[in-house]
């Protein structure tokens, strides 16, 4: 058993995060990250043969050759270039104490944004980049700013401009139980059937991506978080991943659940995990 | 009418075995299934010439020889789960997508289909 969680460490390291992290807990049998990671790609890999994984950054153009085409047409003149631009003189602005976001953030900031989100083992909770940048702002005695859109959108922009190309590092501390048991809510959640249509993010996502819903074909969930914030040409702006997951709650029509709640901020670390590796490639476009 | 088109329409209806239901409960049967804020049956199922289906279930056609009866059918719409707990096709009447009477004329409608 420890020689198996010991190879598959080492094979998914060397593979696919140039060698670092995942430190081994004493995982319980129903909570084992690394194997769920496994299984989760082997799906994938079943359905998209063609596609490695950095493919799976380009979302459903991966796997959509038409709207590929739009797509990347859109990308020669990208819509997400003034929330960069803008987020970047936001995130040079000193606060009214004079003090700055990179006083706040690991490694001031710069190439962190593949990083996230993090267990914060004082705060014993999942802390998103989205989290970081208001718990930053309230530290200096500046109000929070709203979670979806506008401001936030546009420094996350910035943020996830300066970690491009680097590939997504999640880690689970194996010295602390309550990061694993965060991880396992959001797995959880996204195979949790809910709303007046019963359906899991994984019924969409897992068990029928590539197939269509009306003219929509389904994205592969592996990637989801590589390319926030994203320019969403039905929304005309600038939208933070939670948008979306509210979103598609709202299609199933669950119950809302707020950007940057706790079950939202678990679900990105699951999320994010299974995407280990994959390139980083926000901020985005999408139709 | 010419008569020449009541005679097939006759033995079409007589071989499918839905003599007396009318033409505009079979209308309102397929307006249920096709509204996106309806069955949106669509969004899963190729049904006739609907446009833009989706292809998560199977073609809907030749559907009484597909089903027993159509209390068997309607129960696939009640509650997919029943017979699939993995399914993807959502509760329609377990979850008060749809009414009773919306299911039962839809019912009537994919009984209708070639
Ligand atoms: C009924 C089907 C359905 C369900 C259930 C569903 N989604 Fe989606 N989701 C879609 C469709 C359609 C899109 C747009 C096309 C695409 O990228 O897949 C989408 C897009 C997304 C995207 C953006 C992908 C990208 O590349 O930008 C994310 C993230 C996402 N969904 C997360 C979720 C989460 C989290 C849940 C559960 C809370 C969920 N979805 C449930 C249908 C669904
Ligand atoms: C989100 C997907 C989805 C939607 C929406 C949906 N279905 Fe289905 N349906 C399925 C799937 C998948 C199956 C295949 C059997 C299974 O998984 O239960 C199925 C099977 C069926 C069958 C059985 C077909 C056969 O020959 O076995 C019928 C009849 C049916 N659906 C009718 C409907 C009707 C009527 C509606 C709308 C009121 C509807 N479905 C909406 C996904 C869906």
């Amino acid at each position: 058993m420890a020689a198996k969680t010991l190879n598959s460490i080492l094979s998914s390291s060397a593979l696919l995060l140039g060698g670092l992290l995942w430190l081994l807990p004493a995982a319980p049998a129903h909570a084992d990250p690394l194997q769920d990671q496994q299984d989760f790609r082997q799906h994938y890999r079943q359905l998209f043969p063609e596609l490695t994984l950095p493919d799976y950054a380009e979302g459903v153009y991966a796997i959509d050759p038409i709207a590929r085409q739009s797509w990347q047409a859109i990308e020669e003149f990208p819509p997400y270039e003034a929330a960069i631009e803008q987020g970047e003189a936001l995130f040079n602005t000193p606060f009214k104490n004079g003090r700055r976001y990179a006083d706040c953030l690991p490694d001031k900031g710069i190439a962190i944004a593949h990083e996230y989100p993090r267990w914060d083992r004082a705060k014993g909770e999942v802390i998103t980049l989205a989290r970081a940048v208001n718990d930053c702002r309230v530290d200096n005695r500046e109000a929070p700013l709203p979670y979806e859109k506008g401001d936030m959108a546009s420094l996350l922009a910035y943020l996830a401009f300066t970690s491009r190309g680097k590939p997504i590092t999640i880690t689970i501390p194996a010295d602390d139980p309550r990061a694993l048991a965060a991880y396992q809510k959001g797995k959880d959640f996204y195979y949790q059937r809910r709303g007046q249509l019963n359906f899991a993010c994984a019924t969409c996502h897992v068990q029928n991506a590539g197939r269509q819903l009306r003219s929509e074909i389904l994205s592969p969930s592996l990637g989801h978080t590589s390319h926030w914030p994203t320019y969403r040409l039905k929304w005309g702006e600038m939208g933070t991943l939670h948008r979306r997951f509210r979103e598609c709650l709202a299609q199933i029509k669950a119950r809302p659940i707020p950007a940057q709640s706790p079950e939202f901020r678990n679900l990105e670390y699951f999320l994010s995990f299974m995407s280990n590796g994959i390139p980083t490639n926000g901020p985005g476009t999408r139709k | 009418m010419n008569i020449r088109l009541i005679v097939p329409s006759l033995l079409l209806l007589s071989c499918t075995g839905m003599t007396g239901i009318p033409e505009q409960r079979l209308d309102e049967g397929r307006q249920i299934a096709f509204d996106r804020n309806k069955g949106n049956c669509l969004a899963c199922h190729v049904i006739e010439d609907g446009e833009a289906p989706g292809n998560i279930g199977p073609a809907l056609s030749a559907i009484p020889s597909r089903f027993k009866d159509k209390r068997q059918l309607r129960e696939q719409i009640w509650d997919a789960t029943r017979f699939n707990p993995e399914t993807s096709m959502p509760p329609f009447g377990r979850n008060n997508v749809l009414d009773a009477e919306e299911i039962d004329k839809v019912v009537d409608y994919l009984w209708s289909l070639e």
